[in-house]
């Protein structure tokens, strides 16, 4: 509608900037916990994610561990303070710039980096932006002496919280056991809807609207009030806390939906399609599984992209219908309960976890999208 | 047997089971009960007719009753009695409720949720519907705010904890308060009263895609000639869309209100995970978890208030639905 007349060039640029601002805000957190996954625990601590590619002006200690030779009045130390044994791992691949030294853990970055320190004692220390050090001392030292340094260490991304929690912590079990919860989930309920809804949609019969006026309802029914009354007759019957249990409980609160979409959708089929099924002899049965069936894929479709997102997602239904041992924790419940609890401190390993919990909704997501809008649609549209 | 074979016999055994069930029964119904021959054909034709609906319909039926008829009912017999269920207390779970602090802490902050989430995530949505309307990546920008919507609520409060976080060197917030000079970070969840708003802004960050998506529909959907002809007396583009636009999109926008809404009251995930309803941020879902498990009485009581909060909107979407089948 934007080339009616009327329109101004500097409304249009309003515009753009805002939709840009707006996504950019939708989109910062999100990629803030991915940036995180990838980043060593002591980087995430001492510098935001969004300096991610830059370095990282960390703190470290060493003993200037070269071999002490002899000079006027004392001993002097030579050599390179990214190669003495305590520090080489960090800066395996030989690159760091100093930026501050000292010799105590109180002021680690007190002397200004290329200047000569005196230390007291006679003692004195020169530290270069490259590493490389001069260290002098009257006596014979017994141990190497102690360095504090500042340096910029290079950005380092690492697969290495990934690796942590998809073998520790029982995240690969949680990851199956949402699998587990999910599959079963999301299939069963779709057949027992689909019928439910062509009866709903294209047979007539007493109490018709009463009952798509009740299917309405129980849309809104927060299911709080299903979980005690329940679980109590899981338990009665035998099936308790198990994942037969989670099954059932998931079928049953997709159900609602499931039939008001489905319905929603063949109700729109052409009636002329159905009348002449109908003339040609086709009986209810094969006239729904040769020609609704079919016809409804993209409602299907949608349905199964709900109740997958929903099932995966839920934390509320696993909490209460699975037993809460760690064989058969989902990953909602592991991450609220486990690495929130225990893990609350490191950042790394929590962003991770997020990030592979809802790496496959995303891919689900962006890859049946059309289907996910089109259903939405569907259901909400007057 | 491994949880893993287990579903996949459970798939096979369920759907086999379906369509058997569909198949066979529907096959009884013509050839064995009312079979379309015979002296009674028409008439058999007729009664089999009026009995297939309710063969299509009673494997969903029978769930939704067991699973979401019959809990409102158990819930509410469940609620009158005590904590272990062996005594009959009456309205007793409702009066300790009532008098409990944090109960009205979570109804005082319930009903903030309620005004505020719904209210925010519609406006929003409608801005962010308007605006990529007519821009040519406008699909990616939609494709990108409608994205939270895959991410679970628990995921969503990880992702926010981060923008949280009470660190200037993790939370976005905070390095941006430090950027302004601030000397101390603060913990954002701590903060008496706003910190509810800082969880809300959590599910208006998950539910704006949605409202976007519906609302975007709805606006296409406006006939051109309204807008053509109100260009044309010369409204400017503000008008247009307040006096023209909105009002025709206003059914939209309540459907796509009371859904929020509705979801709201469902919702325990955000505040069980950021804060475990502490720092007073407790609301209706949450504090019903604090009982589950441990006073059956009085987490079924809350409940049933859930319920009873929710029974405007049923009956509203109920209301629609008939309006529109006649």
């Amino acid at each position: 509608m934007s080339d009616i007349a009327g329109q101004k060039s500097s409304l249009t640029w309003a515009t753009h900037i805002s939709v840009v601002f707006l996504v950019v805000i939708w989109l910062v957190p999100t990629i803030g916990l991915l940036v995180s996954s990838f980043r060593e625990r002591d980087q995430i601590s001492a510098s935001g994610w969004w300096e991610a590619p830059f370095s990282v002006e960390l703190t470290y200690r060493t003993r200037a561990d070269s071999e002490p030779e002899p000079v006027d009045g004392g001993y002097r130390i030579t050599g390179n303070i990214f190669e003495t044994s305590e520090v080489q791992e960090a800066f395996a691949d030989g690159e760091g710039r100093i930026t501050a030294f000292g010799d105590s853990a109180r002021a680690p970055g007190g002397y200004e980096v290329g200047t000569e320190a005196d230390l007291g004692d006679g003692e004195r220390l020169t530290v270069n932006a490259d590493g490389s050090y001069t260290y002098i001392v009257p006596e014979e030292p017994r141990r190497p002496p102690r360095v504090y340094f500042e340096a910029a260490s290079p950005p380092q991304f690492t697969l290495d919280n990934y690796r942590t929690v998809l073998t520790a912590d029982n995240m690969d079990r949680a990851f199956i056991n949402t699998l587990t919860v999910t599959v079963p989930a999301t299939i069963i309920p779709i057949l027992i809807a689909a019928f439910a809804a062509y009866a709903l949609a294209w047979m007539d019969f007493p109490g018709r609207g009463l009952l798509i006026a009740a299917i309405v309802g129980l849309l809104v029914v927060p299911l709080q009030l299903a979980l005690v009354p329940l679980l109590k007759l899981h338990q009665t019957i035998g099936i308790g806390q198990s994942f037969m249990g989670i099954w059932l409980a998931h079928t049953a609160f997709g159900m609602p939906l499931a039939v008001y979409l489905l319905r929603n959708y063949m109700a729109g089929l052409p009636r002329d399609i159905i009348e002449s099924a109908k003339v040609d002899g086709a009986t209810d049965f094969e006239l729904f599984v040769r020609i609704i069936l079919p016809l409804s894929f993209p409602a299907l479709a949608a349905f199964s992209i709900f109740q997958f997102l929903w099932t995966w997602n839920d934390l509320l239904v696993a909490k209460v219908f699975l037993p809460s041992g760690d064989a058969s924790k989902v990953m909602t419940v592991k991450i609220a309960d486990d690495l929130l609890g225990s893990r609350g401190g490191d950042w790394g390993i929590l962003a991770t976890a997020a990030f592979v919990s809802i790496a496959v909704p995303l891919v689900v997501f962006f890859a049946m999208q059309r289907y996910l809008v089109r259903g939405l649609l569907a259901g909400s549209v007057k | 047997m491994s949880p893993v074979l287990q579903g996949l016999v459970t798939i096979v055994i369920g759907v086999a089971s379906c369509v058997a069930y569909f198949f066979f029964s529907n096959m009884i119904l013509d050839k064995v009960l009312f079979p379309p021959r015979g002296e009674n054909a028409g008439r058999n034709i007729n009664r089999a007719n009026q009995w297939r609906p309710w063969l299509f319909m009673f494997p969903a039926m029978f769930v939704l009753g067991l699973y979401l008829v019959y809990p409102v009912v158990g819930s509410f017999w469940r609620s009158l009695f005590n904590r272990s269920g062996d005594e009959f207390v009456g309205l007793g779970n409702y009066a300790i409720l009532f008098n409990s602090p944090e109960f009205q802490t979570a109804v005082f902050n319930n009903i903030l949720w309620l005004i505020f989430v719904p209210a925010a995530s519609t406006f929003l949505g409608l801005l962010a519907a308007q605006l990529t309307d007519d821009l040519k990546w406008g699909n990616i920008a939609k494709s990108l705010i409608f994205m939270p919507m895959a991410i679970s609520f628990v995921g969503a409060s990880l992702i926010w904890k981060f923008v949280y976080a009470n660190d200037f060197d993790i939370g976005l917030i905070n390095a941006i308060r430090g950027l302004f000079g601030a000397e101390e970070p603060i913990d954002l969840m701590q903060v008496p009263f706003w910190n509810n708003f800082f969880l809300m802004v959590i599910l208006i960050w998950i539910q704006t895609g949605f409202a976007m998506v519906i609302l975007s529909a709805a606006l296409r959907g406006i006939p051109e000639e309204t807008v053509e002809a109100a260009i044309i007396d010369g409204a400017n583009p503000f008008q247009v869309f307040f006096k023209i636009k909105v009002p025709q999109v206003m059914s939209t926008i309540m459907v796509v209100w009371t859904t929020i809404t509705v979801l709201v009251l469902k919702i325990f995930d955000i505040v069980y995970t950021m804060t475990g309803g502490n720092f007073g941020t407790e609301i209706l879902p949450s504090y019903m978890m604090t009982f589950m498990f441990r006073d059956d009485g009085r987490a079924t009581a809350v409940a049933i208030v859930i319920m009873v909060l929710t029974l405007p909107v049923l009956w509203w979407n109920i209301h629609n639905a008939r309006k529109e089948m006649r």
